[in-house]
């Protein structure tokens, strides 16, 4: 039994730190702040998830168990927020984004429309 | 009401985070729990989207698929940036949303940030500004399948 | 197995930092000082496991609420060039 719980939070630690890299690896590689955005939602979803989620079958069904999950809650409430400031915040200050399309005619109130 | 139940959750953080209960320490987290919920009365913050406990059993049903679909566009925004020739197609977009309060509407914006891929960039009246790693992606989130999902949750409260 | 963890954690790290100084804009320095905050966290929390202490899970917590605070008025003070700005001034 305490083996299948340290394979399994094994395999979860090992999936979040994959996904952490490639959240890095997102973050290095992407062309422009909007995309490399995408990066870090990676890092904070999937990475610290599985990440967190590996560490509370290691850690039982104790009080850090519980601070572990109030860990993955903050970080969950606050990405967004950060996200959508950012993104804000970079297209007030008239930061063009490299698209391929752009769909921003569909609005019928062209929502945002940078400011 | 609200001010109890938020009480409550003020109380259990302490309990949470303190780890030691002597009745000196617990006391002391009960008193600073009440205090600040009244405090938080007494700011009128504690409205339905201050501290919303009507959504709490839509909650239940709406986080864990929203669990999942975080994972499915993880590991497709993973295959793109993993991609040799990284075949990104950034989009921005315009999202309706069909929710009627302010915390169902900041719940579907924050989830549609909170799924790798998709970022909301900026809300006007009932329309998202969304910046997409993929053309699929945008799609995708055009096609409504998210907001009914959050209109549904709304409705379950 | 918590030392692959944190060793992945440190790479990450690096690259962030790397993008932190390569900018070019002030949004990715502010995005991947971000991140730096949020790996900082979860190494926080991985270290505790390593060592045994999990205390270093509270100070985690606490980093995880500045984190925001701090990005938060990072953008801010870029954006209005102030903490306390008159949003009239806006228009």
């Amino acid at each position: 039994m305490a083996l299948a719980i340290d394979i399994a939070s094994g395999l979860l630690i090992a999936a979040g730190s994959f996904f952490i890299l490639v959240g890095a690896l997102a973050l290095f590689r992407l062309p422009d702040v909007y995309t490399r955005a995408h990066g870090t939602s990676i890092i904070d979803t999937a990475g610290a998830g599985f990440l967190i989620l590996g560490l509370m079958l290691q850690a039982g069904f104790t009080l850090v168990t519980l601070k572990l999950l109030f860990l993955l809650a903050i970080s969950f409430f606050t990405l967004p927020v950060i996200g959508h400031a950012l993104a804000r915040a970079a297209l007030h200050e008239k930061i063009a984004p490299k698209l391929a399309e752009d769909r921003r005619g569909r609005g019928r109130n062209s929502a945002g429309d940078g400011a | 009401m609200r001010t109890i139940s938020l009480a409550g959750f003020l109380f259990a953080f302490w309990l949470v985070l303190s780890g030691h209960y002597t009745p000196m320490l617990v006391g002391a987290g009960l008193v600073s729990a009440i205090l600040c919920a009244l405090a938080a009365r007494r700011m009128r913050v504690l409205d339905e989207e201050g501290h919303p406990i009507q959504l709490v059993v839509g909650a239940l049903s709406y986080y864990p698929w929203l669990l999942w679909e975080i994972i499915k566009s993880a590991w497709a925004v993973t295959k793109v940036v993993l991609h040799p020739r990284l075949p990104i197609s950034p989009t921005l977009t315009v999202v309706h949303a069909s929710q009627k309060t302010a915390a169902a509407r900041a719940t579907y914006a924050n989830s549609i940030t909170l799924t790798p891929g998709t970022l909301t960039a900026g809300v006007s009246g009932d329309e998202f500004l969304v910046h997409a790693l993929t053309r699929e992606g945008a799609l995708d989130l055009e096609s409504g399948g998210m907001d009914r999902r959050v209109a549904r949750f709304e409705g379950a409260a | 197995m918590f030392a692959g963890a944190a060793a992945a954690i440190l790479v990450a790290l690096a690259l962030a930092v790397l993008r932190a100084i390569k900018g070019p804009t002030v949004f990715d320095r502010a995005l991947a000082g971000n991140t730096v905050g949020s790996l900082a966290i979860l190494l926080l929390a991985v270290f505790g496991f390593l060592t045994g202490r999990p205390e270093f899970l509270d100070i985690g917590i606490t980093y995880g609420l500045l984190n925001l605070i701090g990005t938060l008025a990072v953008l801010k003070f870029f954006r209005h060039g102030d903490l306390a700005y008159d949003p009239e001034e806006e228009r």
